[in-house]
């Protein structure tokens, strides 16, 4: 069995970017507020969250493209204070390529081995390789304007990677293409991050991109960091109520806390039972809380069901999606839920349909208890 | 390969690392050594040659005339110490502001610079904005023709252009010998020479500074914008004064202020195409200075000239800023 | 499609019309053979060979060229740097000063410019000559070559630059390899546009040049105030001439790198 990749669980791992109590402040305007977060080797880490929250601000710290108003960088366990961009162990990526339009791709990818002052031969035979790795060696004449939006991320990428960075950052690297090439070229950011062994940072706004190449992911809001965690943790476990919206979907039930130990009880309505849940976020009892439960773990049906949290409502909206169906189920109390459900066979008898009395059901692990 | 970048990752990878972990923080002094000195030096450079000569103009115009070289008085004498300077300011005054009002040569002169530059402004404008316009709804094969028909002349000699018309204008010119020849006139019309052939020249010379900036913002408008217009009713006339005109604004704007600021203090054309009679305050600042040597009074003419281009001035550049901003 | 009417094509026909008849007229009564610039009598160029003949022109001419090469190369490089100081610079102390500068000789009244300078020069005690006029162009043309270039400078991406410093290069370098090739067409226009200007300056050139050299433009004004004369119209065909090819070559030039890009684009997009 191979050991789990988790750098961040090792006490004796040490970092190759810290990031100490970090303040970063234009004007009036706080982007960073006082943030902590040490980075492993090896790492896919993204950075996640609305615009605004200051993602892209840390990400240009990092990149000596902004100095921190208070607080320290290090990377590989040197100050950054002070130290230039061209004079960093980083590469990054920009979210608008940054081809340079007069060079071509060949050109483009070897500018920064030729700044280093690389010998001729090997600057060749090194541009050669990375326009392999990126499948570009038929273009490396061109120039940026005869690349198409997928070509040009991959020549930002190969620029950006031919100087073997410690800490490669990348920008909203997919941002601007479209959905296909989009999920087929995060599989390929994987696959170069993992053969080339370097620490990646992404910054990115959209949470499927963050899950599906990242090791560990960074939720920001308002410039401070609101969980950091692997993304199946991230999904399954919020700590709060702010990133399990932000994360999937989900639904909320408001309502107060009643008892918090090994399990949560929330009660939520008058005349209703309470729904057990796992408590997250540090809940206390007797305290405002919300009980976030997503769409595909509620199952749906016109008997009342056995289990402990259930809830009856009406349909007053259905979607079919091809490969699920939505539901959308108005409680007589409460707040309308959504819920999922894989269409497994071709033909379904479509028992349910509009107004009709519905039972809402969950395990009792399946929820969680958040402070809101 | 030789470099190894692609077989071998892992190995090469860690030895790049290596090389890479040699790097040397330095100072962060260079970032914005370039940017400063960029702007130090043509901050210098206009501080020197374009600011400085103004407040020599500025205490010229508060000096006297004297026969002497330099032709005015008082002179800084910085070797005479404290007094110099009290002296150097004492000897300045308002006498030549005070003589430009008493002087109705002058005020005259002023109003009729603004009154042929606000006729000619809008005399221009008459005349470039169809053209505009027509080159804006043109074929877009024939657009870039038609934009190089108008800027060439902009390229050409402003001398030269100005000269074509006394050709043209004289007694015995081209117009007038067409004119006869036609059976118009019998007796030459004198242009030449006249107020008409300064509104002539500054029109024919300032005419592509009208036609581009009104062209740029038609060009740019959403055609559709027009046809919505007549689909809700409008007859095309209509919809050229409600949506195209109003729409085109900061470009007339643009184009009006371009011909008047610097019509006000034009020499050229007063000088070579106007008469005796043509009365325009850069020809009598001109004259002041070559012809009467009177230093003291030609820069105190500079100086009110300034003050009545301010305004305009400063309005046309709020105007291209908020051009600008409305663009971004 | 756009609609064009008959009113179109009449305000353009005669907006071009008015914009050429008299540069055509300037150029056909070049290559009249009579002296009086209003009676045709036959086609000749002597005039044409009176012009090269005249040492005073050519000596004018030569003048103008050296202040045109001078002053506009030197305008390029100040403007070009004072455009990337007001676009990349953002705040600094003495900004709005120094825009209000670069904008300012722009709308600035030649006379005034011109009766500055010279007051400037009187007062150093510098001797009015080449050098006073190179000095002084160069001041009005690099508020041009900087609005040309600052137009440029705007639009472009400032990662680029980011980019450069990224992959190593020093502020200056990313200046020279990335910013400085990416304006080069509007660096290039704008040393045109201040070599035009110098080439046509008058009333500037009239008050900072001294007895000891004479642009062309003042050599023609002072032949001309007195009257038409065949020799200046022969001037002016040579000098439209040169600017109608400059600017022929200079549109199929941009006409053809235009088609070609967008080719390419086609290209990639395929």
């Amino acid at each position: 069995m191979n050991e789990p990749f988790a750098p961040w669980t090792d006490e004796t791992a040490t970092p190759l970017i810290r990031i100490e109590q970090v303040t970063k402040r234009f004007g009036d305007f706080t982007a960073i507020d006082d943030l902590s977060i040490d980075i492993f080797p090896r790492e896919f880490f993204a950075l996640l969250g609305p615009s605004g929250c200051g993602k892209t601000t840390l990400m240009r710290m990092l990149a000596g493209f902004e100095t921190p108003s208070a607080g320290r960088v290090t990377i590989d366990g040197q100050d950054m204070g002070g130290v230039a961009p061209n004079r960093r162990p980083v590469n990054m990526m920009f979210q608008s390529y940054a081809l340079f339009p007069h060079l071509t791709v060949w050109d483009n990818v070897g500018f920064g081995l030729k700044r280093e002052g690389m010998a001729k031969d090997k600057l060749a035979a090194c541009v050669d390789e990375m326009l392999k790795l990126t499948q570009l060696d038929a273009l490396a004449r061109r120039k940026p304007h005869q690349l198409s939006g997928g070509q040009r991320q991959r020549v930002a990428l190969a620029r950006s990677l031919a100087k073997a960075p410690k800490l490669l950052l990348l920008d909203e690297p997919l941002g601007a293409l479209d959905k296909k090439l989009r999920q087929e070229t995060q599989f390929e950011l994987m696959d170069i991050q993992e053969r080339t062994g370097t620490t990646f940072v992404i910054v990115t706004h959209d949470q499927e991109e963050a899950m599906t190449v990242a090791s560990r992911v960074a939720v920001m809001n308002h410039g401070k960091l609101v969980q950091v965690d692997p993304p199946d943790q991230i999904y399954e476990q919020p700590n709060s109520v702010y990133v399990a919206d932000f994360i999937g979907d989900v639904n909320l039930i408001p309502g107060r806390a009643t008892q918090v130990g090994d399990m949560a009880e929330l009660a939520w309505a008058e005349g209703q039972g309470t729904l057990l849940g796992q408590p997250g976020g540090g809940v206390k009892a007797d305290t405002a809380a919300s009980f976030a439960i997503r769409p595909e773990k509620i199952a749906i049906g016109r008997e009342m069901p056995e289990a402990r949290n259930r809830v009856q409502g009406k349909i007053i909206d259905i979607g079919y999606l091809g490969n699920l169906s939505t539901y959308h189920v108005k409680l007589p109390e409460g707040p309308v839920m959504t819920c999922e459900v894989g269409n497994r066979s071709r033909l379904s008898r479509r028992e349910l349909t509009w107004e009709d009395d519905v039972w809402l059901s969950w395990s009792d692990t399946a929820g969680l208890v958040l402070p809101t | 390969m030789t470099c190894g970048c692609l077989g071998r990752i892992p190995q090469d990878w860690c030895c790049r690392h290596e090389r890479a972990r040699g790097f040397q923080p330095r100072a962060f002094i260079g970032r914005s050594a370039v940017k400063r000195a960029f702007t130090v030096i043509p901050y210098i450079w206009l501080l020197a040659l374009f600011l400085v000569p103004f407040l020599i103009v500025l205490k010229i115009s508060f000096s006297d005339i004297a026969i002497a070289i330099p032709p005015y008085t008082p002179t800084l004498e910085l070797s005479e110490g404290w007094q110099g300077v009290r002296n150097f300011f004492g000897g300045l005054d308002f006498e030549n502001f005070v003589f430009l009002t008493s002087d109705d040569l002058y005020w005259k002169a002023y109003l009729s610079s603004l009154q042929i530059a606000v006729v000619s402004t809008l005399i221009t404008l008459a005349v470039g904005l169809p053209i505009a316009y027509a080159m804006a709804r043109a074929r877009d094969d024939w657009r870039p023709a038609l934009l190089m028909l108008v800027i060439l002349p902009f390229w050409t000699s402003f001398l030269i252009r100005v000269y074509a018309w006394m050709g043209i204008l004289s007694n015995e010119g081209l117009l007038n010998q067409f004119l006869i020849w036609s059976g118009f006139i019998t007796e030459p019309l004198v242009i030449l020479n006249t107020n008409v052939a300064v509104y002539i020249g500054i029109v024919y010379t300032y005419l592509p500074f009208m036609i581009l900036p009104i062209y740029a913002s038609l060009e740019r408008m959403d055609p559709s914008y027009v046809e919505a217009a007549e689909d809700l009713g409008c007859s095309r006339l209509s919809a050229f004064w409600i949506v195209t005109l109003p729409l085109a604004r900061p470009g007339v704007i643009a184009g009006c202020f371009l011909v008047f600021i610097p019509a006000v203090g034009e020499f050229v054309i007063p000088s070579l195409l106007g008469g005796s009679s043509t009365l325009m305050i850069g020809k009598v600042l001109w004259e002041e200075f070559f012809s009467n040597r009177d230093w003291p009074v030609a820069s105190a003419v500079a100086i009110i000239l300034l003050l009545i281009l301010v305004i305009p001035i400063i309005l046309f550049q709020r105007q291209e800023v908020a051009s600008r901003e409305t663009e971004g | 499609m756009r609609r064009f009417s008959g009113f179109n094509i009449v305000s353009l026909t005669l907006g071009i019309a008015f914009l050429y008849i008299p540069m055509v007229v300037l150029v056909v009564y070049s290559f009249n053979a009579s002296r009086l610039v209003t009676v045709w009598a036959g086609f000749s160029t002597k005039w044409y060979g009176e012009l090269l003949q005249n040492e005073a022109f050519l000596d004018a001419a030569w003048v103008t060229v050296k202040v045109g090469v001078f002053s506009s190369t030197l305008a390029t490089v100040l403007g070009t740097m004072a455009a990337y100081a007001l676009i990349r610079r953002g705040r600094f102390a003495g900004r709005t000063l120094f825009s209000g500068m670069i904008y300012a000789p722009l709308v600035m009244p030649e006379v005034i410019t011109g009766l500055s300078l010279l007051l400037l020069f009187i007062a150093i005690g510098l001797d009015r000559g080449v050098l006073t006029i190179v000095l002084a162009h160069t001041t009005f043309s690099m508020c041009y070559v900087s609005v040309v270039v600052s137009s440029r400078l705007v639009s472009f991406d400032k990662s680029l630059e980011e980019a450069a410093l990224d992959l190593g290069c020093t502020p200056f370098q990313a200046f020279r390899l990335v910013t400085l090739p990416i304006v080069a067409p509007a660096v290039m226009a704008g040393w045109l546009l201040a070599f035009t200007l110098s080439l046509d300056d008058l009333v500037i050139a009239s008050f900072t040049a001294g007895p000891s050299a004479t642009t062309l433009p003042i050599k023609v004004y002072s032949s001309v105030r007195l009257g038409v004369s065949p020799e200046i119209n022969a001037l002016s065909t040579i000098f439209i001439g040169l600017v109608t090819i400059g600017v022929l070559i200079a549109s199929v030039v941009t006409k053809r790198s235009i088609a070609m890009r967008t080719a390419d684009e086609r290209v990639a997009g395929g």
